[in-house]
């Protein structure tokens, strides 16, 4: 049931985990006195909002109604009064309309009312539920959820990857997700392999998660006897243990290193017939499904070397980061960078005033002496960056062209084809800022567009 | 507490590696034929060395202050020049050759460019090239192994064959002619950090171990030039050449391993460097074959720099998911 066999995609590179810090500590939960919830939290249209100020809401309440097909919608994840509607900033963009709601402090929360039929409703009815209930790509990238498994006519899938591969260091809410509830996490792979309609799902694990891989198993060896996807269907799920390497949760480099299969350059993976869904998003699946709880709330890791009590914390959507300082017990060293997401791809922020939304998961503080920034060098041309580049582009070669401002051979040298994994710049003896360049060239591109 | 935070792209986390880095364990991996070298033929090769160092260190500092940029003689980058440069001179030869040398390899070879990173040729290389056509005769005089009955005046191998010509090469005669033993050893006549090839094997597999050097350079050009030698440069006809003593003799294997590998004077993707490792093997048998000289090595890597700009325009990668002819493909 577990193959150890997975094969390889091409660079990456090897940073130190750092993942002790919160990876043997159980997930704590908080609940706010308010919480901020902004209407797109998602790829896609933003929400409508259905609420306005001073309506009293119940957690679980739809306040945000999905706007289009690629939309999603919004729900209140406490109870209370609607204080205001208006912009506020989110960790990923600067001006987003937010519906803020403060507690009624009647203690009324969400109420779970289980659905004793869910393994045998039909597909297009979960499709209908995971829509209903918000649900997003809790990787990080907030693709809507229903949209990534209604894949369009002519696209056959075969193969449902579960992305336990949490790449990025430091991250460790979806390694503690499968150690506390790995049949749930199973139960939600389950819906989403029956609306997908395939018979193969892999669990794609990072070999430096033992307890993870051996909690999955035993959730597997019982799920034959138990049958949640009914009798006879014991082995529809595979765990694949991964060779730790950064970034292996990149949807492309995963489906090569778990099938060995190659997405086409601009392509997505239902090309190769492969859907990729992470841990996260499999457990809110879960939850909708079989308990009718929207998505209200996540596990995010709250860590780095500032923080007093690095935890996993299963936290409401909305829930400010500022009112959650005190929960994990303050600073030892003053932070001097707050980042939304892991220290290679997350994004650093300005202030604490901001709200933890479903792509949030961690939030990263480093002191001073981590953020310490290294002077610039002369690029040497010692190649390193193409030799872990895992989409196998040139980086250096590529600044050169949009230092240039060569925008159409920037191009030509594919730097379409980059996913800002930022490995270049990580592995960059001398410090070159390479990821900055590649954005740089990305948004000159657009300009540009016009033009050629 | 607002308002403090630094914010940048990511990502948040860098490697240690950085430039001084590789360039001191380069110069560190260096260091054993350095001792071997001063070990076999004297003092006076230590004296050669540390001349060449200080003299690269010092125009490095004072052409930086020229051109008002910041003083980077920390890098180790002008340090490697130096000591590179020593290793590619006889063991005798007076000390202000090095201090010229020096400055012409720093000077011309590398500032001119524009600095580090910049250079087309190796700079060590260059300045070996710039000795070489000033001052011919102290750029070709040995000197054997401190032990040896006669001191000065004799000839490396490699031009004790080529004044016997036509590679018929007789073994035996100790001096002129070593065995393969003392070839490895370095137990012959040749530059300073060059004779001792197990010395420079045990740093080449430092900077194998590190990371900081690949087989793509280093392979193709041993392999081209034993391949070669093999099949023209017997004496019995096709197929009959001493590959291991032209492998041995000469310097191949400080040309392979630390100045044909140069980051900034060689090519940058992969296949390129296997193209760059088979030009620089082709002409290095050339010259020892057919040209004046009796070694070819640091003329081979120089031509080669040049071809650079060529190789990489021709050898760029292609991405991952790369589709060709209806075929998706991993890259190339």
């Amino acid at each position: 049931m577990v193959i150890n066999m997975s094969h390889k995609f091409y660079g990456g590179v090897h940073p130190s985990g750092f993942k002790s810090l919160t990876c043997n500590k159980g997930i704590k939960a908080f609940i706010p006195k308010r919480v901020v919830i902004p209407l797109s939290q998602h790829v896609g249209a933003p929400a409508q909002p259905l609420v306005k100020t001073g309506d009293v809401v119940r957690a679980g309440e739809v306040i945000g109604r999905a706007s289009a097909f690629i939309s999603s919608p919004v729900h209140a994840s406490i109870s209370g009064k609607v204080a205001k509607i208006a912009y506020c900033q989110t960790p990923v963009s600067a001006r987003v309309l937010a519906v803020t709601i403060e507690s009624d402090e009647e203690g009324r929360d969400f109420e779970i009312t289980e659905r004793k039929d869910a393994v045998s409703l039909p597909g297009e009815e979960i499709l209908d539920i995971i829509k209903e209930s918000g649900i997003v790509g809790l990787g990080g990238a907030a693709f809507p959820t229903h949209v990534k498994l209604s894949p369009p006519k002519g696209k056959s899938i075969d193969a449902v990857i579960l992305n336990c591969a949490e790449c990025e260091p430091y991250l460790t809410c979806d390694q503690r997700l499968i150690v506390e509830n790995p049949q749930e996490v199973l139960k939600g792979l389950g819906v989403i392999v029956k609306v997908l309609g395939v018979n193969k799902a892999y669990i794609a694990i990072e070999d430096n998660k033992p307890e993870a891989i051996r909690a999955m198993e035993s959730a597997l060896i019982r799920d034959k006897g138990q049958g949640s996807r009914g009798k006879g269907q014991g082995s529809w799920a595979k765990i694949v243990v991964l060779k730790t390497k950064y970034p292996q949760g990149a949807e492309k480099q995963l489906i090569k290193a778990v099938l060995n299969r190659v997405v086409p350059a601009g392509g997505l993976p239902m090309d190769v017939g492969c859907i990729v869904q992470n841990v996260g998003t499999a457990f809110a699946v879960y939850e909708a499904v079989y308990l009718g709880k929207p998505l209200i709330e996540r596990v995010i890791t709250i860590t780095g070397p500032c923080v007093k009590e690095p935890m996993n914390v299963r936290v409401r959507i909305g829930t400010l980061l500022s009112d959650l300082v005190d929960f994990f017990g303050g600073f030892i060293k003053e932070p001097k960078k707050v980042i939304f997401g892991g220290p290679k791809m997350g994004v650093a922020q300005y202030t604490l005033d901001v709200p933890i939304i479903k792509g949030s998961s961690g939030v990263l503080f480093f002191s001073q002496e981590d953020v310490r920034a290294q002077k610039e060098g002369p690029c040497i041309r010692c190649g390193k960056c193409i030799e872990i580049c895992p989409m196998r582009l040139a980086p250096t070669s590529i600044m050169n062209r949009v230092k240039k401002e060569d925008v159409l051979e920037s191009r030509e040298f594919g730097i379409l084809h980059c996913f800002e994994c930022g490995a270049c710049a990580y592995i960059c003896p001398a410090k070159i800022p390479l990821l900055d360049y590649m954005k740089l060239g990305k948004a000159r591109l657009d300009v540009n567009k016009a033009n050629i | 507490m607002n308002g403090q935070f630094t914010v940048s792209i990511g990502p948040h986390i860098k490697a240690k590696d950085s430039t001084a880095g590789i360039m001191w364990a380069v110069v560190f991996s260096l260091i054993f034929t350095g001792g071997a070298g001063v070990f076999i033929f004297g003092f006076h090769s230590l004296f050669i060395i540390v001349v060449s160092v200080i003299s690269a260190v010092l125009t490095e500092a004072v052409i930086l202050a020229l051109r008002k940029q910041e003083i980077t003689i920390r890098d180790g980058s002008a340090v490697l020049t130096g000591l590179l440069l020593a290793y590619n001179l006889p063991p005798q030869i007076p000390l202000w050759l090095p201090a010229a040398g020096s400055f012409f390899a720093i000077a011309v070879g590398k500032q001119v460019f524009g600095g580090l990173g910049h250079n087309i040729f190796n700079p060590a290389l260059a300045g070996r090239a710039f000795l070489m056509v000033s001052w011919p005769v102290y750029m070709t005089t040995w000197q054997n192994p401190r032990w040896f009955p006669d001191g000065i005046s004799t000839a490396t191998p490699l031009a004790a064959l080529k004044e016997v010509s036509g590679g018929a090469l007789a073994f035996g005669s100790r001096i002129t002619n070593p065995n393969y033993l003392d070839l490895f050893l370095g137990n012959r006549g040749g530059c300073i950090g060059e004779v001792c090839v197990a010395a420079l094997l045990v740093g080449a597999a430092f900077l194998f171990w590190k990371r900081y050097i690949t087989w793509h350079i280093p392979l193709t050009y041993i392999v081209t030039v034993a391949f070669l030698s093999w099949v023209f440069n017997g004496r019995a006809g096709f197929f009959t050449g001493d590959a291991l003593f032209f492998t041995l003799s000469g310097g191949l294997i400080l040309g392979a391993f630390f100045m044909a590998t140069d980051y900034v004077t060689g090519p940058i993707y992969p296949n390129g460097k296997i193209i760059f490792g088979i030009g620089c093997g082709l002409l290095t048998f050339v010259i020892r074959r057919f040209a004046g000289y009796p070694e070819g090595v640091s003329y081979a890597i120089l031509i080669m720099n040049g071809a650079v700009p060529v190789i990489d325009r021709f050898t760029r990668p292609k991405w991952f998911g790369w589709v060709n002819a209806g075929r998706v493909r991993e890259g190339r």
